[in-house]
């Protein structure tokens, strides 16, 4: 008799703290290390992504290298970016190098908004890359700007990825 | 006579309610769906009645009628009745003389155009009338006779007269449109007619077209081509492909066509700034007409020229100004939202239509030119862009994604009778819309 009553009381008060504990460690605890999780997989990608793009880049010599970086913009502007202006003093070095090379900077923009308006943001963008490259020592007679609106977009797709990547100024060696 | 002058007045009046009185009275009964004044006219047009035999004629009998149905109902007046309502058979019934009008007045009928097709040795005739059922009145009769492919010309000339008679207006059954197509593989320039008859394709440069614009006489183009690999500006007479290209540093685009003139404002980059100047039609730079530094472009003239439209970023967003040419004052017309680009000016003088991106979605904006407005003209339909009026500013043709790829379309200045333009392989983009044509 006496044995039930304690099974009875153990139940009625251990059982539902053990309830409460579990709900509270749920509430608190576990969706904690999910979001870490994430952060680390994201983080691993992108380190992963960048070691690629280093050994890619690694790869190429001087002028591969020049025709494969671009420069990114953001969505309706066409200043320079600190890592776009990076890229750019390599260019400039490059062109230092090679001082018959004539180039053309393209201008590009990703497909949101009027293809009138876009041509001229690809302008501005092309022309922000040469006034740098000018401020640098390299003549303006070697460098060219064509803007191409959002008529050439690198990547076809309709999402913020692709949009990134064709917001950007393209450089091509006339 | 009497009764055609009556109905002058009476679509008249429609015309300045819709267009005149919104805009004064208040920014959002502008366009009104629910309006009692947006009523269609009843108009019945039975089968032509076939004044010779043969399958020729029975078949043009169908085509004719049909197409001038089709032609009037473009226009957004008409509401054309069914044909198995009517109560007279026009192949029996007398159909130029003792018409019955309660037999057109009792089936809701305001309006019937009756006709007769005749062929003979490969020659047509057609004979339209066009009768005011209520007050008994003829007010149009007209002959016409060419060949049997010119029935199409007849009936455009025929429609032509009813919207003269109805609303002193010429209509727009001779203008065209230009538009950018890839149908090709490339974004080339294409011109069909006002309901997307017969399009053509006009430039075959294997590259980028763009922007293009109309001279107001109608005989010349405008446009931007990467022909040469960079966005120059060419200016083409239509009919002898002679003309300018305008080549220098950086952008040529966005021409846009003085009215009456040989000259045209475009915007040129050579400077290192977008700004907008004035070219003769030979592609001389005669004027500059911004002089702001950032993004200047996509002018548009008001109808009597002294004022022109266009989108500037000075204030940080692309918005709208206009430009007093005379006083040299520049105001700015747009304040809601981030995104206001190509303006396009009525021919009525009274308001620009523009497409706005908000949420990343483009729409069809109307704007009085005092900043009445904005009035919304497409909703949750894709992307719509590129806004081009009516040579008679009662229609506006754009460029919209609502079904995927993007594709032409032509909604009533009230935002009403929404339809596909036409579909042709490919995406079609940047619809501008002629002026009356003089062929």
């Amino acid at each position: 008799m006496r044995k039930k009553l304690w099974i009875s009381l153990a139940l009625a008060f251990v059982i539902p703290g053990l309830l409460f504990t579990a709900s509270c460690a749920k509430k608190a605890v576990e969706p904690e290390p999910a979001v870490a999780e994430d952060d680390a997989a994201a983080k691993a990608a992108a380190e992963k992504a960048a070691a690629e793009e280093a050994a890619r880049k690694a790869k190429m010599d001087a002028t591969e290298l020049f025709l494969y970086e671009e420069i990114y913009f953001e969505f309706d502007k066409s200043d320079l970016l600190p890592e776009s202006q990076e890229v750019l003093r390599r260019k400039a070095e490059f062109l230092k190098d090679n001082p018959d090379l004539m180039v053309i900077i393209e201008g590009h923009c990703d497909e949101r908004g009027t293809n009138e308006y876009n041509l001229a943001l690809g302008d501005r963008r092309a022309s922000s890359a040469k006034a740098f490259l000018v401020n640098l020592g390299i003549a303006g007679s070697r460098l060219t700007c064509i803007s191409y609106g959002e008529e050439r977009p690198s990547d076809p797709g309709h999402n913020e990825a692709a949009w990134a990547k064709n917001r950007r100024d393209h450089f091509t060696i006339d | 006579m009497t009764g055609c002058r009556i109905k002058i007045i009476y679509l008249i009046a429609i015309a300045f309610f819709l267009i005149g009185s919104g805009l004064c009275r208040a920014e959002y009964d502008y366009i009104d769906i629910t309006n009692p004044f947006l009523r269609k006219i009843p108009i019945a047009v039975p089968l032509f009645k076939k004044m010779s035999s043969g399958d020729a004629t029975a078949q043009l009998s169908i085509k004719a009628s049909d197409l001038l149905s089709e032609t009037l109902e473009f226009t957004g007046y008409f509401k054309i009745l069914d044909r198995g309502a009517f109560l007279a058979d026009p192949q029996t019934d007398a159909v130029f003389s003792n018409i019955n009008p309660q037999n057109w007045t009792s089936i809701g009928a305001e309006l019937l155009i009756t006709g007769g097709v005749l062929i003979e040795d490969n020659m047509v005739e057609m004979e339209l009338r066009l009768y005011d059922t209520f007050k008994e009145q003829l007010l149009v009769g007209k002959k016409y006779t060419g060949g049997i492919n010119d029935q199409r010309g007849m009936v455009r000339l025929f429609c032509s007269e009813v919207i003269y008679c109805l609303t002193g207006d010429r209509g727009i059954f001779n203008s065209k449109i230009a538009f950018v197509s890839t149908s090709s593989g490339n974004k080339e320039i294409y011109i069909c007619d006002f309901d997307g008859y017969n399009p053509k394709r006009f430039t075959h440069a294997e590259s980028i077209a763009l922007t293009p614009a109309w001279s107001s006489d109608g005989k010349w183009l405008a446009y931007t081509s990467y022909e040469k690999g960079r966005p120059d500006l060419y200016i083409k007479h239509l009919k002898e492909k002679f003309g300018a290209v305008i080549a220098k540093n950086g952008i040529n685009t966005t021409p846009a066509w003085v009215p009456g003139k040989f000259a045209l404002a475009a915007t040129l980059s050579f400077s290192g700034d977008q700004e907008i100047y004035l070219l003769t039609g030979t592609g001389k730079i005669s004027k500059r007409l911004t002089y702001k530094w950032g993004i200047d472009l996509s002018p548009t003239w008001s109808p009597d020229s002294k004022q022109m439209a266009f989108v500037s970023k000075r204030s940080g967003t692309p918005q709208i100004y206009i430009k007093n040419i005379d006083s040299g004052l520049v105001k700015r017309l747009t304040f809601q939202g981030y995104y206001n680009t190509q303006p396009s000016w009525s021919p009525k003088g009274d308001i620009l239509a523009y497409s706005a991106m908000e949420e990343g979605r483009s729409n069809i904006f109307l704007i009085g030119i005092g900043g009445e407005g904005p009035v919304q003209l497409t909703h949750n339909e894709g992307d719509n862009e590129s806004p081009s009026w009516s040579p008679d500013g009662n229609l506006i043709v754009f460029s919209s994604t609502r079904e995927g790829p993007s594709r032409i379309y032509v909604v009533t200045a009230y935002g009403t009778d929404k339809r596909r333009l036409l579909a042709l392989k490919g995406e079609q983009t940047d619809p501008e819309w002629s002026p009356r044509i003089v062929d």
